[in-house]
């Protein structure tokens, strides 16, 4: 098992604050704008590009997170089971411009999973998605607004984010597995 | 950091997280005797967010979409069963609900021979209740797919436990050192039996209260051979409220009456209604829940029943989470 650093601290931060003016000038400022993060490392990754707005345009930014567990499409038809966590969504996102963020991006099923938990909470003017980091293999047509980085991989390749607000340090890897198994990974 | 590979890093589940999935071991849900505390708190923990689905303008998620979860009821029951209905519906389940005395049980079909009949049908989940302490164990042990106890003669009624306890939980926090009391027929009530057995991991002060007959000796030397140490019988209630975080009273069936077990409905209100001059006795701030239904006059007035300090409605929508956690967790697909 060899493990790679593909992303230093400094390296996500110069990729937020790019996805943050790349947010801004696709949504012409930051009117509307609303950022929910999906569990568990979309929710830091969201309150850093909040954070980035909000120093540039000084504008209050609301951010949400989001649990999947109950969308994911896994649940009934493969068996795969984990447990729930809350869902903080402390603003109407209706009209709102919700920018999704996803710490890795791969089959594209947590995001359609997101998406789903999205409407039920209300009627988004645009839902756009941000990751920090795109490893490709998608089975779904979805793809990504705002991408920190794009890392071609292999599927018995794990990609690894650590952040400091979870993992006390900001790091990206990228770790070989001995035995492919994908359901583990990143869904 | 390197050596934090554990799944729940790969997932992406909140590695703060103290329970993990991989500690429920339930196929079916009888009662809560053989529950761990790991499991109690992960049963908590999904509720609290299936409390936050109850509150949105949707309340549905697709979790169980696909699902077929029947009831199957041998004894009359609204809230129960309109508790599972809904929670099932809210997890985007299908649901079939057999009322005993409409269907073949009343042509003379076993027990065994319905719940057969459903599994074959391809339910996915049977929520039974029945009459009869044990049925459902007897049921689990003939079929193949989960069996959750909507309550069994005076045995256990575990979602009713688990979301009495909840409540608690939700309203006090911890719950080490306060005292609850629960007033009434303990002999014959299967909410007093899970509910004992729930409260064991919480260091409560757990005190029984209600007449000689409806709690003998012998129920006493259970408790102590059972080693349930969190548990007293204080037969008076003024002295059994004294100090109270909780208090419990129990829905006292009037079939008591003629079976000698309680001399005359006055004299039980006499002695064991909780009322407000009771209430007093209590802390400050002590909270009344009940299982319902409640006999309004009987052993509870309905002043209390309806005072600022009841948690009943309280109780009734958080067994809709606890209901909806625990279908989630026998008939959301298997453990890895």
């Amino acid at each position: 098992m060899s493990e790679k650093v593909l992303l230093n601290s400094s390296d996500i931060e110069r990729a937020l604050v790019r996805i943050a003016h790349e947010i801004l000038e696709r949504n012409k400022g930051a009117t509307d704008i609303a950022f929910v993060g999906i569990k568990t490392r979309g929710v830091p990754l969201a309150q850093r590009l909040a954070r980035i707005i909000q120093g540039m345009e000084k504008a209050e930014i609301p951010v949400g997170s989001l649990d999947i567990t109950l969308y994911r499409d896994d649940v009934s038809s493969l068996g795969f089971k984990h447990v729930v966590q809350q869902t903080y969504v402390p603003f109407d996102i209706t009209n709102k411009h919700v920018i999704l963020v996803d710490d890795v991006f791969y089959t594209g099923r947590s995001i359609r999973s997101a998406m789903d938990a999205l409407m039920d909470l209300g009627r988004p003017r645009t839902i756009q998605l941000a990751v920090l980091i795109d490893r490709g293999h998608r089975e779904l047509p979805i793809r990504a607004d705002f991408v920190g980085k794009n890392i071609p991989t292999a599927r018995n390749e794990s990609i690894k984010v650590f952040l400091s607000e979870v993992d006390a340090v900001d790091k990206v890897t990228v770790v070989k597995r001995e035995e492919v198994n994908d359901d583990n990974q990143n869904f | 950091m390197t050596t934090k590979t554990s799944k729940a890093d790969q997932i992406g589940e909140d590695s703060l997280n103290k329970v993990t999935i991989s500690c429920w071991r339930h196929r079916n849900i009888l009662d809560l005797d053989d529950f761990s505390q790991d499991e109690i708190s992960l049963v908590f923990e999904i509720a609290d967010s299936m409390i936050d689905i109850l509150s949105r303008k949707v309340k549905k998620v697709p979790t169980l979409r696909g699902k077929t979860i029947a009831t199957m009821f041998y004894e009359p029951s609204t809230r129960t069963r309109s508790s599972f209905e809904i929670a099932a519906k809210y997890l985007s389940a299908d649901t079939v609900s057999l009322d005993a005395a409409k269907s073949s049980v009343a042509k003379g079909e076993s027990l065994i021979d319905s719940l057969r009949t459903l599994q074959a049908l391809k339910v996915d989940v049977i929520i039974i209740r029945h009459p009869s302490s044990g049925a459902p164990y007897t049921a689990a042990e003939h079929l193949n797919i989960p069996i959750i106890n909507a309550g069994d003669g005076c045995h256990a009624h575990p979602s009713q436990g688990l979301l009495d306890l909840y409540t608690m939980k939700r309203n006090l926090g911890s719950l080490k050192g306060r005292k609850v009391v629960i007033i009434g027929d303990i002999l014959h009530s299967r909410v007093a039996r899970s509910f004992i057995w729930g409260t064991r991991f919480f260091e409560v002060n757990l005190v029984l209260c209600g007449p000689p007959p409806l709690i003998p000796e012998g129920f006493k030397d259970m408790i102590g051979r059972l080693e349930l140490n969190h548990v007293t019988v204080e037969h008076n209630l003024n002295k059994a409220v004294l100090n109270a975080d909780v208090i419990m009273p129990l829905r006292i069936q009037k079939e008591r009456q003629q079976s000698g077990l309680i001399p005359s409905i006055r004299e039980y209100v006499q002695q064991y209604q909780l009322d407000q001059n009771r209430l007093y006795k209590a802390k400050p701030g002590v909270l009344i829940m009940h299982p319902g239904p409640v006999n309004e006059g009987l052993e509870i007035t309905r002043e209390v029943a309806y005072s600022s300090k009841s948690l009943i409605e309280q109780q009734v929508t958080n067994g809709v989470a606890i209901r909806m956690a625990l279908l989630y967790l026998v008939a959301g697909g298997e453990n890895k």
